[in-house]
């Protein structure tokens, strides 16, 4: 009878062991192993290719947890700006026509630097560092 | 006694004289005759060196009040209330002088007054329509933009109303004195007040200041479509202009009010207080198109809300969802862009944006339902480390116990 | 010639002659544990050890992600969170397991002193921990701040300004605390050295020294068993299995509070907000704060922060020099007083605490 518990017990004792031995090791090998995205983008977000925006045309890529407007004025310039109206934070847009960024909510009018041309607005839009990597468009906070 | 105080002034200011004896005299004075010698300390035109005499003529150097006062020497004393326009002009309307203090100033002022309801009056002889001083004030002028000033965009409308809410001013013109209430409780009224947002309009935005004149029935949306562009594009192109320009009716105002503007909402499109069937009989095209409008909008708000409901439910449970978050103020953007297709007037330019709006709402409801089942699976997987610790602990005490052979508690390895 | 040996055989006296084990094995052999009544209070040094041992695995996991800055640090939090597949439990349980060490290491120290297991020659045991119980309040200070969102901000930003009502020197050692004048990024570069670096090494020497002596002396009886002949528990294997069973279970604890009760990120901390209402420290640090609260700002034209600090520090150096003035002259223990002390303290420590968390 002892030995019958002695083997109940060595099983349990083994087979429960080894488990939860898996059971905490498995998070934790997983966890070493780095996520497909490996950093936060905090001040730093690429934007795309090149070749994805044409010259004169601009779109809105995310850039941590908001909006940004990043333009293209020529083969090789860039331009990038928060995107949300200092007005009442309606998100902009570019307009190819007149060169210039607009607010679709209350007609808000910002030129290329960012600095308020007509509308309500009262604050210029906060302007972004843009890089190319290669091919890669980078927008980064300014230091 | 009362000479000899002048005198004794006289003789105290001449000293003095060189400066502004108006000034001088008028201070030691009381009453009425006082008030505006005390407020011209705050006049835009004392600080830029201009002196009573300027306006009101006389002497400005001589200390004797003969002198100073007298008529040989252009003293006008009060000025009657027809002439404040002219006389104010002599300066502002001069280009050349202007520019001298205020290279941008605008000089066509008074062009602009006597194109005005009120200019035209007082050409006419109406001497109770407002001059130049009922809305400046007088003696204390301050430029527009000093929070004190009676044209301050913040305290406009309570200038204007001083005359157009009351009713006795205005029974003779019979024009309703209604409008200050009823701005008072406009969102416009709200951003200026509330949210100290200059841009908002008020009174001399829509209806000029110095050309003041109600915007005609045909120019409304094109007053309004200064800062709502969007929507004038799409009412000027939607089938309500041409039948609202035949039915001499004011285009915005129609369904939006003039004066007591208010946030508008969904309710207006369909439902009890909906304003599309005031004219819209339920089964005609429009009566159809505006159901269907406003259940388009409502579904996209109900679908946004349903999201917003099981986000939070699984960031109360603990999980991030931080990123379908975010997609929500997009989702919320369409809704807007879906309101502001409604002044199309048709239903096809309000589908698009629910569309799009609806396929935002339903990607962050199966994000939520996504972390609220890793929350479920997180649970499970405790389940799973937790029935694998009760099994190992059963076997350390069965381990236990086939080692001592005995009931736990008692000889445990070496005897006592 | 030897007989042909076993592999295992070769490999033991191979090791055995490079590393000399067998005193050690024999050691661990003898080694025994009183059976009585408080037995079960043995335990909970071992569980301290164990959750001690977890605070380390999972803060090494923790370092390969987390960033020190104050632009980075709630973002790689948020990151380890998010995005790092098991992020969320680590984190979670290297919170929880925190509060747990801190919780069973007063209960391991209040068992000692019920136990009267302080008393000589156990004094040095006795100093060694209560030293040990210090660090692990700097664990959790210092730990506190690094996800660096707002509570987190502003308890460290409270917890300095007290260090710096210190009198003479408390301008200088807020000074150190915070790397600066203001809690900032300095502080976070410091508070993380202090987390990582140099606490870990202090606690490891503390560690070693307590152990150590522990083995030294065997485990203690109550006084007033001292002359009854009690059974005795080998530890290995009985005893050891014992608390195997007893760290297994607070595994199952740890998990399910990991689990079920998610630690929160909270928001980004911003050095310029105003500080939110009902801003505390964590409930460690609740009944001193708490007292601080309560006392008047001036008692006869004596600062009454000042007046505070002085009676913690009084108390303390009361509470570490208790094998000392719990032993009277002639060798006879003040049980009675030890006893009493120590059930005013707990009273104090539990009262205090729960009206700084509920006011």
């Amino acid at each position: 009878m002892i030995h019958e518990r002695r083997f109940l017990a060595r099983w349990l004792l083994g087979g429960g062991f080894t488990a939860s031995i898996v059971s905490f090791l498995y998070p934790a090998l997983k966890f070493m192993n780095p996520p497909e995205l490996p950093e936060a983008s905090v001040n730093e977000v690429t934007a795309g290719k090149v070749q994805d925006l044409k010259p004169n045309s601009g779109k809105i890529v995310k850039f941590g947890s908001r909006p940004a407007l990043l333009v293209r004025l020529g083969e090789t310039e860039f331009r990038a700006f928060s995107a949300i109206c200092s007005h009442l934070n309606c998100t902009v847009q570019y307009q190819e026509s007149t060169h210039q960024i607009w607010c679709a909510c209350h007609n808000g009018l910002y030129d290329l630097n960012g600095k308020v041309v007509s509308g309500p607005p009262p604050a210029p839009l906060e302007e972004y560092d843009v890089r190319l990597r290669g091919e890669v468009v980078v927008i980064s906070r300014k230091a | 006694m009362k000479g000899w105080f002048h005198v004794f002034l006289i003789l105290a200011a001449l000293p003095l004289a060189a400066q502004d004896s108006c000034l001088t005299c008028h201070k030691a004075l009381e009453g009425s005759l006082q008030k505006p010698a005390l407020a011209f300390q705050d006049d835009i035109h004392a600080h830029a060196g201009f002196s009573c005499a300027d306006c009101h003529g006389g002497d400005r150097t001589s200390g004797d009040m003969e002198q100073s006062m007298s008529r040989a020497r252009g003293f006008t004393g009060k000025i009657a209330r027809g002439a404040v326009p002219r006389l104010c002009a002599r300066c502002h309307s001069d280009a050349a002088l202007m520019h001298k203090f205020q290279p941008q100033q605008r000089v066509d002022q008074l062009a602009q007054y006597q194109t005005s309801v009120h200019g035209k009056r007082l050409a006419a002889g109406d001497t109770a329509v407002a001059n130049c001083v009922d809305c400046h004030s007088v003696h204390d002028i301050r430029a527009v933009r000093n929070a004190l000033s009676p044209v301050h965009p913040l305290r406009l409308p309570e200038t204007c109303a001083r005359c157009h809410a009351d009713p006795k001013h205005m029974a003779k013109y019979k024009i309703d004195t209604n409008q200050f209430a009823q701005y008072r409780g406009s969102v416009h009224w709200e951003a200026l007040s509330k949210r100290g947002d200059l841009s908002a309009p008020s009174c001399a935005s829509c209806h000029g200041n110095h050309g003041a004149t109600p915007p005609q029935v045909a120019s409304v949306a094109s007053v309004c479509g200064t800062c709502h562009v969007l929507f004038e594009d799409l009412y000027a192109k939607s089938p309500h202009k041409p039948v609202f320009d035949s039915m001499g009716a004011a285009g915005c105002v129609v369904c939006h009010g003039n004066h007591g503007i208010t946030k508008p909402s969904s309710a207006m499109l369909a439902g009890p207080k909906a304003v599309c069937t005031q004219c819209h009989d339920a089964t005609s095209a429009g009566g159809v198109a505006s159901a269907d409008m406003g259940a388009l909008i409502a579904k996209l708000d109900t679908a946004l809300n349903r999201s917003d409901a099981v986000l939070a439910q699984a960031q109360n449970s603990g999980m991030e969802v931080s990123e379908p978050w975010l997609q929500q103020i997009e989702g919320r953007e369409h809704l807007i862009k879906a309101r502001v297709a409604v002044h199309a007037f048709r239903t096809a330019a309000v589908n698009k944006p629910v569309q799009d709006g609806l396929a935002i709402a339903a990607a962050t409801r199966k994000a939520g339902e996504d972390a609220l089942k890793e929350r479920d699976s997180r649970r499970i997987g405790l389940g799973i480390s937790l029935i694998t610790i009760v099994i190992t602990m059963l076997g350390l005490w069965l381990a236990i116990r086939a080692l001592e052979a005995r009931p736990p508690g008692e000889g445990l390895g070496v005897g006592g | 010639m030897p007989e042909s040996e076993t592999p295992k055989q070769v490999g033991e006296s191979w090791l055995e002659e490079r590393l000399g084990l067998a005193s050690i094995k024999e050691f661990a052999a003898h080694k025994t544990v009183p059976v009585h009544s408080a037995t079960i209070w043995y335990y909970f040094g071992g569980i301290t050890l164990f959750l001690f041992v977890i605070q380390v695995l999972t803060g090494i996991l923790l370092l390969l992600y987390y960033r020190p800055t104050t632009t980075e640090a709630y973002e790689s939090v948020q990151f380890i969170v998010t995005r790092v597949p098991f992020g969320w439990l680590v984190r979670s349980i290297h919170s929880w397991s925190a509060n747990l060490m801190i919780l069973m290491a007063f209960i391991h120290m209040f068992s000692v002193v019920f136990l009267h297991a302080y008393r000589r020659p156990r004094e040095i045991t006795w100093l060694s921990g209560i030293a040990l119980l210090g660090l692990a309040l700097g664990f959790g200070f210092s730990g506190y701040l690094l996800p660096w969102n707002k509570v987190s901000y502003f308890a460290t930003k409270v917890g300095t300004d007290m260090a710096a009502s210190v009198p003479v020197v408390g301008e200088q050692i807020a000074r150190f605390l915070r790397g600066g004048a203001e809690v900032g990024g300095a502080t976070l570069t410091r508070f993380f050295g202090f987390h990582v670096a140099v606490l870990p090494g202090l606690t490891t020497v503390l560690l070693v020294v307590h152990l150590a002596l522990v083995q030294k002396f065997g485990m203690s009886s109550p006084p007033w068993l001292k002359d009854v002949k009690l059974a005795q528990m080998k530890f290995f294997p009985n005893f050891f299995l014992r608390e195997l069973m007893a760290w297994y279970a607070a595994l199952g604890v740890l998990g399910s509070l990991a689990a079920i009760f998610s630690w929160e990120l909270g928001e980004k901390a911003d050095p310029f907000a105003s500080a939110p209402a009902g801003i505390r420290p964590e409930w460690y640090f609740l009944a001193p704060f708490y007292t601080l609260k309560l006392i008047p700002s001036h008692v006869l034209h004596i600062e009454g922060e000042l007046l505070g600090l002085l009676g913690f520090a009084l108390l303390a150096v009361w509470w570490v020099a208790l094998p000392f003035w719990a032993s009277a002259r002639d060798g006879t223990l003040r049980t009675r007083w030890v006893q009493g002390a120590a059930v005013a303290l707990i009273a104090y420590l539990v009262t205090f605490s729960a009206l700084g968390y509920w006011r």
